[in-house]
């Protein structure tokens, strides 16, 4: 059952506020696979090439044939929690800070025990159950043992709900409403329940119909940005940047240009001005906030969202130089990642294959919807993922790229001139 | 393949360095002073001792190597033993074929730490790269989060009650008040065990060792060299070990005893029936039920029945953990590994520092050691006798 999450009172602005603490995040290299899968909002497991086994901890050799073919699966997670107990004492201070906690023994259908929290609709064991693989605060994989059978979230659970960024009573920033991926992503936010949404506006002179219906949403509220003006960004970090809980970074310039297509830097440097200056300017005016704020009792910052592209992965040619300037996005949200990382705040990245705008014209279908772009946005941020990839097309070159990156970027570089 | 007998190997020399809960000195001040004591007790000069064995957690960026040059001792036999619970049972092991082969002739085996106010958690959160990456982030509650988990399941699965394991807690700090050099000074009752603190359900307070600075030691030599210097001694007449025991089982409600004990009674040529004591390992009462079922004193499964049918203090029907066993007298690291055997030895050689278990020929004493992930990894027992 959804708890109701209200937004919480106004703050004492004597009060301290709160250091960041964080659950342990040391991790052998070989267990950092699990995270890489979690990240993606999978749950996979090690296994041998030559024997089948499944284990669990990550091993550097399989467990029982000693082989050192292991690769990761992705797995259903079905399993048995054989015990549980719920800890009232623990000995880092994140955990301290938030007993008791429900931890529990799971032996997966698979043959393999984990160690893994426990969601409170699991009844008490012996019960199936399924492993989900979540994030916890420090961006580390963490292992949850669900009900088998309905599908609660994470957030229903008041402990496990800190895995999640619902964007639930939060104070949100949608960088740019201009654009349809924009006002779709407003939109879809507020239907969440956000509590307070500012919309950037970088050029006030031009009307758009679905802006203008945007200013109609009670919790919107329309704010000045250009983030290729650092003055601007600047200003509106120093109005609202102690107040924003989560950054939504729609901001996209795109023109559809290959190398070859066209002379001059102009329209390229206009895409990298947005794509990755804008980041490098808002990162740089707003993550020192965010970071002090990821403390904040239940009124913290938790999360930076970045819209970035499936292209970025490798390049597509027709769309060259925007797919340039999304790669060096990517590159600096990885930067991002690992400034906010300590202080527990979240940077997830979309990669969404063409969308149906009119810079993705004449891409072939299937491409993806505005609105369908914004609700994969928000279940990311009521899930517990750092990587997504809405969309079959995105999909698809996602797997492409996991399997052979050189193969994807020949693939590529074959389209129809 | 029958392993060979231990012929004459006798432990003698039981030395305690009392235990403190907190302390400013290294894990080298703990285990210098076990040494000191040894060569006290025994008389001898610290050049006597041509061999070492050691156990502890806190001595690190040390090992055995550099404990040797600490303590300036020039050994011709060295052994670093890092298996916590089941450290002291294995120490005697390689002492024991080490004097039987002539590699040495007195053997230190040894077992402390020291604990600093932050040293626990130190100590638990890198305790294993599976504990690192597989149980810590959960909770971070150390070994009460898998000894809760062992605890709950035993209970469901076999029918023991709280009341049964609190029963175990309370006989032995009955059997610790007569010990000087316990930390737990005041009687505990089976009201104020179940009502206790809850920690991680289902343990309390009193289920739980706590963590504290200490050490243990004794001397392993023929029966000759111990005559000669005079030496009260027990003697060796048999030991197992065993690692990563079934590692099939879904969850641990039994340990590597199951699979050696045949083994130790045939080599000690005695049975369950003439153990007149044992001392467990007792971090966690859920681990003596296993103890108990493993060394063959009830079937597996019927540890809670044995708990009902029997006594455990000293004058009882089943003396145990008599000198009140680390959950009384305190957890001093690698030294609750050797704390039940210096125990043994004193019962069998009329050494004891409390209460003495009448007419005792017989000691058993067992070790468990290392939750690497889901459960504890390493086994053993060794079983003496009086001279
Ligand atoms: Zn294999």
């Amino acid at each position: 059952m959804a708890q109701v999450v209200k937004r919480p009172k106004r703050k004492n602005p004597v009060e301290r506020t709160r250091l960041p603490t964080l659950p342990p995040a040391t991790r052998s290299r070989v267990a950092l696979g699990l995270t890489a899968a979690a990240a993606r909002g999978r749950f996979e497991l090690q296994v041998c090439r030559d024997c089948g086994a499944v284990q669990y901890p990550p091993r550097e050799v399989c467990r029982i044939c000693l082989s050192q073919r292991l690769f990761w699966r992705r797995q259903d997670g079905m399993g048995e929690l054989i015990s549980d107990t719920t800890l009232h004492a623990a000995q880092e201070l994140f955990f301290r800070e938030r007993l008791p906690w429900r931890i529990g023994d799971v032996r997966l259908d698979s043959g393999v025990n984990v160690i893994a929290y426990v969601h409170h609709n699991v009844g008490a064991p012996p019960c199936r159950i399924r492993i989900e693989a979540a994030l916890d605060r420090s961006g580390q994989a963490a292992l949850v043992a669900m009900p088998e059978r309905g599908r609660p979230a994470l957030s229903d659970d008041p402990k496990l709900r800190e895995m999640t960024c619902n964007p639930r009573a939060r104070k949100i920033l949608v960088t740019d409403g201009k654009s349809a991926v924009g006002q779709a992503v407003a939109r879809a936010l507020a239907a969440a329940g956000a509590d307070l949404i500012w919309i950037g506006m970088a050029e006030p002179w031009k009307k758009s119909a679905g802006f203008d219906a945007l200013r109609e949403l009670p919790q919107a509220k329309v704010v000045p940005l250009d983030v290729t003006d650092s003055r601007s960004v600047r200003e509106l970090a120093g109005e609202i940047g102690g107040k924003v809980d989560i950054l939504v970074n729609t901001s996209d310039c795109h023109r559809a240009f290959s190398l070859a297509a066209r002379r001059g830097v102009e329209t390229a440097q206009l895409e990298m001005d947005v794509n990755y200056f804008g980041l490098l300017r808002l990162a740089q005016e707003f993550a020192p906030t965010l970071k002090a704020r990821a403390a904040d009792g239940d009124a913290n910052a938790i999360a930076w969202v970045n819209v970035l592209s499936v292209f970025a992965l490798s390049n597509y040619p027709p769309h060259g130089t925007y797919s340039a300037s999304k790669a060096a996005a990517w590159s600096l949200s990885q930067n991002l990642r690992a400034d906010l990382r300590p202080a527990g705040v979240r940077v997830i990245n979309l990669f969404p294959g063409p969308v149906d705008d009119e810079w993705d014209q004449l891409e072939m279908p299937p491409k993806l919807s505005p609105a369908a772009l914004a609700a994969a946005l928000v279940q990311s941020l009521q899930g517990s993922v750092e990587d997504v990839y809405p969309g079959d097309v995105a999909q698809d070159w996602l797997a492409r790229n996991l399997e052979s990156p050189k193969t994807l970027e020949r693939e590529l570089g074959e389209f129809d001139r | 393949m029958a392993a060979r007998g231990y012929d004459d190997v006798v432990l003698a020399a039981p030395v305690t360095v009392p235990y403190v809960r907190y302390s400013t000195h290294g894990a080298h001040w703990f285990l210098g002073r076990a040494v000191a004591g040894l060569i006290a007790a025994a008389k001898i000069p610290k050049r006597q001792i041509d061999g070492l064995a050691v156990a502890s957690f806190t001595l690190a960026p040390d090992t055995a190597v550099g404990l040797t040059q600490h303590l300036g001792l020039t050994l011709r036999w060295l052994d670093h033993v890092p298996m916590g619970g089941a450290s002291g049972i294995v120490s005697i092991r390689r002492a024991a074929r080490a004097v039987q082969g002539g590699d040495a002739e007195i053997v230190a085996c040894v077992g402390g730490d020291t604990n600093h106010t932050d040293s626990f958690r130190r100590n638990t959160a890198n305790f294993s790269q599976f504990a690192q990456d597989a149980v810590y982030p959960y909770g971070s509650g150390g070994p009460n989060t898998s000894f809760a988990l062992l605890t709950a399941y035993y209970m469901r699965r076999h029918g023991a009650t709280r009341e049964d394991f609190g029963k175990l807690c309370v006989a032995q700090r009955t059997n610790a008040l007569e010990n000087p050099l316990a930390l737990f000074k005041k009687p505990l009752t089976l009201a104020d065990y179940l009502n206790a603190r809850l920690v991680a359900d289902p343990l309390r307070l009193f289920d739980c060792v706590m963590p504290c600075a200490g050490a243990e030691g004794f001397l392993v030599m023929r029966r000759g060299t111990a005559e000669k210097l005079g030496l009260p001694f027990a003697r060796l007449l048999g030991a197992v070990e065993r690692h990563n025991a079934f590692p099939a089982d879904p969850i641990q409600d039994r340990g590597g005893w199951a699979l050696d004990r045949d083994a130790l009674y045939a080599q000690a040529g005695v049975g369950p029936d003439d153990i007149d004591f044992l001392e467990t390992y007792d971090d966690y009462p859920v681990i003596n039920v296993l103890q108990f079922e493993g060394l063959g004193f009830c079937p597996e499964g019927g540890g809670a029945e044995f708990i009902r049918a029997n006594s455990f203090e000293v004058a009882g029907s089943f003396p145990f953990n008599t000198s009140g066993g680390q959950l009384s007298v305190g957890q001093a690291g690698a030294a609750g590994g050797h704390l039940g055997i210096v125990e043994a030895i004193r019962q069998l050689s009329g050494q004891t520092l409390g209460a003495r278990v009448p007419d005792a020929r017989h000691g058993l004493i067992s070790g468990f050691g290392m939750i690497n992930y889901d459960r504890g990894i390493c086994s053993g027992a060794a079983l003496l006798a009086a001279a």
